[in-house]
């Protein structure tokens, strides 16, 4: 069992119901970004097929996943994540794609 | 006194507008889920006060809201639309094969009677119900599996299945409409379907008068009528007085028959309303003028409808769930707009006023009828 921290976007606080900006996240086994979105979906409800597709479990398109000032998006969902991750020193940012204009 | 609710969903969050049974003044409360597109919401006909709403984002998808004290509050429920089977392909814009792939909720039909069941149209075209109050969703097969169903193909806001009819003389009777494929009717209470297109007409498909292709961007029907449809298709007003087994157009002179939605009058099934668009690659009013068109004879004679309405340099869009009537006498009647405003009558249309005038676009409009 692993503590971490994850950092959500703003609509995405507010649907969960969250006034924080991070939350912490008990993960059981390695810490991945798939452990991690599971143990998301499972604390808050709310926030299930938000983040990763409902049908395929892949990432939803507008949405990045960094650690450690890199960008894991790519990196495959089963990959283990930084270690400043795992410890929760560092949180595991989700965040949405900019959109302007 | 009977007061009067509007379900208002935007492009940025949805607002619950109400009035007394005057309807001369509103209070707007909102918006719910800010900042989200609500692209539909409604109310049970057996519990006003059961909401469902269709909250949605290209970030993070989709999410279904319940309220069951009339919009002030609100929780989510189920959002997994898993499609029912193999999902085999359609026709992408192209012409080639595309998946099936889940988008969005386009359009929430509650049950008549049982506030918990609810219908539910979705992008990429097919049918969902819930029977515990939007908590889980199983998927009614029997229409994305018709046979045409690998030719359908999406129209530029996506294949959505944006038209739900529940039949109040027959349990077993719906109909839905999508674009692009047309409008289908179930007699069997939703297990199988047949699509009723015959005498659409429709140039950009290969053949015109097709059994499925055709992008209808509206039905409905008059309860005390439901053999009669009125649609308003991508080009082309129509009505059928069979189910659906036969159309006729009935455009007759408006000043364009292109458009996205059609109501019906609450108590004069032959009283119909559009709002012309000047054409498919011009999605404004007509000469600027913000003119909706009412028939008092089921469609071919029409009149202009502009007391209170832009009739200088207005360019918005009306989307196709943007207009509803309340069962008032005088009948009321309300539309939303691209550009923010919400304009109602409550004379059946002689005379219009601004409901609300600087809202996000608006994607839908309901109305409610409180006692």
């Amino acid at each position: 069992m692993t503590a971490v921290r994850v950092a959500l976007p703003t609509h995405l606080r507010s649907l969960a119901g969250l006034q924080r900006s991070e939350v912490e996240l008990t993960v059981d086994g390695p810490v991945t970004q798939r452990s991690i979105i599971d143990a998301l979906e499972a604390s808050y409800p709310a926030l299930a097929g938000t983040v990763r597709d409902r049908a395929t479990d892949r990432r939803r398109p507008f949405v990045r996943f960094f650690a450690c000032r890199q960008d894991v998006s790519h990196e495959p969902p089963d990959a283990l994540l930084p270690d400043p991750v795992a410890t929760g020193d560092e949180p595991f940012v989700v965040l949405g794609a900019i959109a302007g204009g | 006194m009977s007061s009067v609710r509007l379900l208002v969903g935007t492009r940025k969050g949805a607002f619950v507008i109400t009035s007394d049974g005057a309807r001369r003044d509103w209070a707007i409360d909102g918006p719910h889920f800010a900042g989200w597109e609500v692209y539909h919401l409604k109310g049970s006909p057996a519990d006003a006060d059961r909401i469902y709403a269709s909250q949605t984002s290209s970030w993070s998808g989709q999410v279904v809201q319940r309220s069951d004290n009339g919009g002030t509050a609100w929780e989510t429920v189920g959002n997994d639309f898993a499609y029912a089977g193999e999902t085999g392909t359609h026709q992408w814009y192209d012409g080639t094969p595309h998946p099936w792939e889940f988008a969005r909720v386009w359009h929430f039909e509650p049950s008549l009677d049982d506030p918990d069941t609810v219908y539910a149209g979705v992008e990429d075209a097919a049918l969902f119900r819930s029977t515990d109050g939007g908590a889980t969703w199983s998927e009614m097969p029997g229409l994305r599996t018709h046979s045409t169903g690998s030719s359908w193909q999406p129209g530029a806001g996506g294949m959505c299945l944006h038209s739900i009819v529940l039949d109040r003389s027959d349990p077993n009777r719906m109909f839905v409409a999508i674009s692009a494929a047309g409008a289908f009717r179930s007699d069997d209470a939703g297990d199988t379907w047949k699509p009723v297109n015959r005498g659409l007409s429709s140039q950009f498909m290969p053949d015109p008068e097709a059994e499925v292709g055709h992008c209808v961007h509206h039905i409905t029907q008059h309860p005390s009528r439901p053999d009669t449809l009125f649609m308003q298709k991508h080009w082309d007003v129509m009505r059928s007085d069979d189910a659906g087994d036969s159309w006729r157009e009935v455009s007759g002179n408006l000043p364009s028959d292109f458009g996205f939605p059609i109501a019906v009058h609450a108590h004069e099934p032959e009283t119909v309303y559009v709002v012309p668009i000047e054409s498919d690659s011009v999605h404004c009013p007509p000469e600027g003028k913000l003119r909706v068109y009412r028939s008092r004879t089921g469609g071919d004679e029409w009149e202009p409808l502009t007391a209170g309405l832009p009739q200088a340099d207005c360019y918005v869009n009306v989307l196709r769930d943007t207009m509803d009537v309340d069962q008032l006498d005088p009948c009321g009647i309300y539309f939303g707009t691209t550009g923010g405003q919400v304009y109602g009558s409550a004379d059946g249309g002689d005379t219009w006023s601004a409901v609300a005038s600087h809202l996000p676009a608006v994607l839908s409009v309901e109305a409610q009828l409180l006692p």
